[in-house]
């Protein structure tokens, strides 16, 4: 059944200027691999000659790679008169469709590196400012739904942004405990291996105490919030996007801003400063505890040291910080979600996006106010 | 159930498929013949795509025998599993493209899996896939979010023909198209059905396509096959669902049109056009 694909020129029957091909076999997808060579063999290799006739009658069965297979051949013999002879008549009609198919190009037109390189940076000089324009516009959108909400309070969604907050809030407090109290153990840890060196042991409190509460508690949190939070607000409201979900609400009289927005920023803003105090304080406890149990300070040491290092200045800049930085994970979230298309692959990399940009923007706050701060002497 | 003269393809057996508590499908037994377009209708939640998706396999049934061209799918082995599963292509009803590639690398993606194909056959089979379901070149580089209902049908079909199948599983394949398109899509099955001798499951509700291009219809009722043969048969039933699905008011036959009014929709056949023309056009 599956016999091997045969196309072999007769030279010796060339008669009156006629060349014929006999073709056999099984001209079938399993087979165009080996079929495309044998028609590449004979286009590249076919003499000049007035006529060529092509024996399909020991072909056992064709489909439609056999068929396309044929129209190439026909079309790479090119201006000789071909002709098609012994083919079954069940097959008939599919010969004459390949005869239609192909005959426009679908090449793109390929760039050179250079111009890829080029269009690539235009394309992304381009993506930036509509980005840019977008956080403007979510910005603006924010505050009109804010403006609503204060002069008709009644539209505004408690119940859902207390939903939220439980989400982003409550349930985020176990893992932030958890690594916020890692991270201060650990830094008390080098803190005490190098500062050791030249006996300066104590001061390991006041690094720990400042360092947590002024730039690490609210920055470690903000991350953690924006990776667990931020994501999957995007991909969450991305894909209602998708589904035409936000267009439904939009033709009931909704705007989605109000609807889905805005309680989940409000619960942002309202959980991170909560969630900078409690990481503030694991960091802080793990940080004690590895004073006492790694470098041998009693905890009433730690205590009274960490009582003359830091003031509620330092506790004030870092919670400060916080609803900012929930506000920046929102909107960013928000934006990336407009950006979403159609495509599956298009929902993971803007919920990729939103996160290392939400991430990126809040370092970049955090950066900022830091010499800010110092400036004016805080 | 099968008529003499014709091989069954696939044959389904005592099939039973239930999701927890009673099942959708008792005991039902049905016969697809070899190059026939099987039309299969029943109320909604009656359990048509169930059967579909129970006979390609992604369904665990229950009890019964699934055979495919002799072969039974339940204790068939990994490699002849492979076999069968390489010779059907699906429609599904909504395409399921893969929306992260282009109409022309979801039509390839099959190909490119099973076959070892150089650059440019494939991209010249897949093309020619392409425009067997009438579609142009110029949409094989856009993405499934940016095609209409229509094109992604068509895309879709096309993608399920990719490896040349014997047998093309349609799951509601008129279902949100315009009824011209419905038209174009079913003589499109039709024409394809007779070029390439394809065997065709249709799931369906879209009763012109009942009427213009299936052979035999078979219809699923409480969980059972209650008849199956040609419009002829359907309209003779008395069976209370068949007669209000056939004879009711949105049938074909209310307002006297009778059956002889079905072919009006069909266009100038496709496949028969170019068997005419060969003698003129062709190079033979």
């Amino acid at each position: 059944m599956n016999g091997e694909p045969l196309l072999e020129t007769a030279s010796q029957t060339a008669v009156g200027g006629r060349v014929a091909l006999y073709a056999a076999g099984a001209w079938t997808a399993e087979r165009a691999g080996e079929l495309e060579r044998l028609i590449d063999r004979v286009v590249a290799g076919h003499p000049k000659v007035d006529g060529i006739d092509i024996d399909m009658q020991r072909v056992e069965r064709l489909d439609t790679f056999g068929a396309w297979l044929l129209e190439r051949l026909l079309r790479g013999l090119g201006g000789a008169d071909t002709r098609i002879i012994g083919l079954a008549e069940r097959y008939r009609a599919l010969v004459l469709q390949a005869r239609e198919l192909n005959r426009t190009s679908t090449a793109q037109a390929r760039m050179s590196s250079l111009t890829a390189a080029l269009d690539l940076v235009g394309r992304t000089v381009v993506h930036i400012g509509r980005d840019i324009v977008a956080v403007v516009g979510m910005i603006g959108g924010l505050t009109a739904a804010v403006g609503r909400a204060v002069v008709h309070p009644c539209t505004f969604r408690f119940t859902s942004m207390v939903h939220q907050i439980d989400r982003v809030g409550w349930r985020a407090v176990p893992i932030i405990l958890l690594i916020t109290f890692l991270i201060g153990g650990i830094l008390a840890q080098q803190g005490l291996f190098h500062f050791r060196q030249f006996g300066a042991d104590v001061y390991v409190v006041d690094m720990v105490g400042i360092l947590v509460l002024r730039e690490v508690g609210v920055l470690m949190v903000a991350v953690m919030v924006a990776g667990r939070s931020g994501s999957s607000y995007t991909a969450e409201i991305g894909s209602m996007k998708m589904r035409e979900e936000i267009d439904a609400l939009r033709t009931m009289g909704f705007d989605p801003i109000d609807v889905l927005l805005l309680p989940r920023i409000l619960a942002l803003i309202f959980a991170l400063p909560c969630l900078t105090f409690l990481g503030s304080m694991a960091a802080l406890y793990g940080g004690g505890l590895m004073c006492w149990l790694y470098g041998g300070m009693s905890p009433e040491v730690f205590l009274s040291r960490m009582r003359e290092a830091i003031d509620l200045q330092d506790f004030a800049v870092g919670l400060i910080k916080a609803p900012f930085m929930g506000l920046i994970i929102g909107a960013v979230a928000g934006v990336q979600r407009l950006a979403v298309r159609g495509s599956a692959e298009s929902l993971g990399l803007k919920t990729t996006d939103a996160v290392v940009k939400s991430i990126f923007l809040v370092i970049l706050f955090d950066g900022v106010l830091a010499m800010f701060f110092a400036a004016i002497g805080i | 159930m099968a008529e003499l003269g014709k091989d069954v393809v696939i044959r389904v057996r005592d099939l039973v498929v239930g999701f927890g508590g009673s099942p959708v499908l008792d005991r039902l037994s049905l016969d697809v013949l070899r190059s026939e377009i099987l039309g299969f209708v029943g109320a909604s939640g009656a359990g048509k795509s169930v059967l579909m998706r129970t006979i390609i396999g992604l369904v665990p049934k229950t009890a019964g025998l699934i055979e495919v061209d002799g072969v039974d799918l339940g204790a068939a082995t990994m490699s002849a599993r492979r076999r069968i599963e390489r010779r059907w292509g699906i429609l599904f009803q909504h395409g399921a493209l893969f929306s992260s590639l282009t109409v022309l690398q979801n039509v390839q993606f099959p190909i490119r899996e099973y076959l070892r194909l150089s650059s440019r056959l494939l991209d010249e089979v897949a093309l020619a896939k392409l425009e067997m379901v009438g579609l142009t070149a110029d949409v094989c580089h856009k993405y499934p979010s940016e095609l209409s209902g229509g094109m992604t049908k068509r895309a879709a079909l096309a993608r399920a023909l990719a490896l040349d199948p014997d047998i093309v599983f349609l799951d509601e394949p008129t279902s949100g198209l315009d009824p011209i398109g419905a038209g174009e899509f079913d003589d499109l099955i039709r024409t394809l059905q007779r070029t390439l001798g394809l065997t065709v499951f249709m799931v369906t509700h879209d009763l012109d396509s009942l009427h213009t291009v299936c052979d035999r219809i078979a219809v699923l009722a409480d969980g059972q096959v209650i008849t199956a043969g040609p419009i002829p048969t359907m309209l003779a039933s008395e069976h209370p669902w068949v007669k209000s699905y056939f004879r009711g008011k949105r049938s074909r036959i209310d307002g006297g049109g009778g059956p002889a009014h079905a072919p009006e929709r069909r266009k100038p056949d496709f496949g028969q056009d170019h068997v005419q023309r060969s003698a003129v056009v062709g190079r033979a």
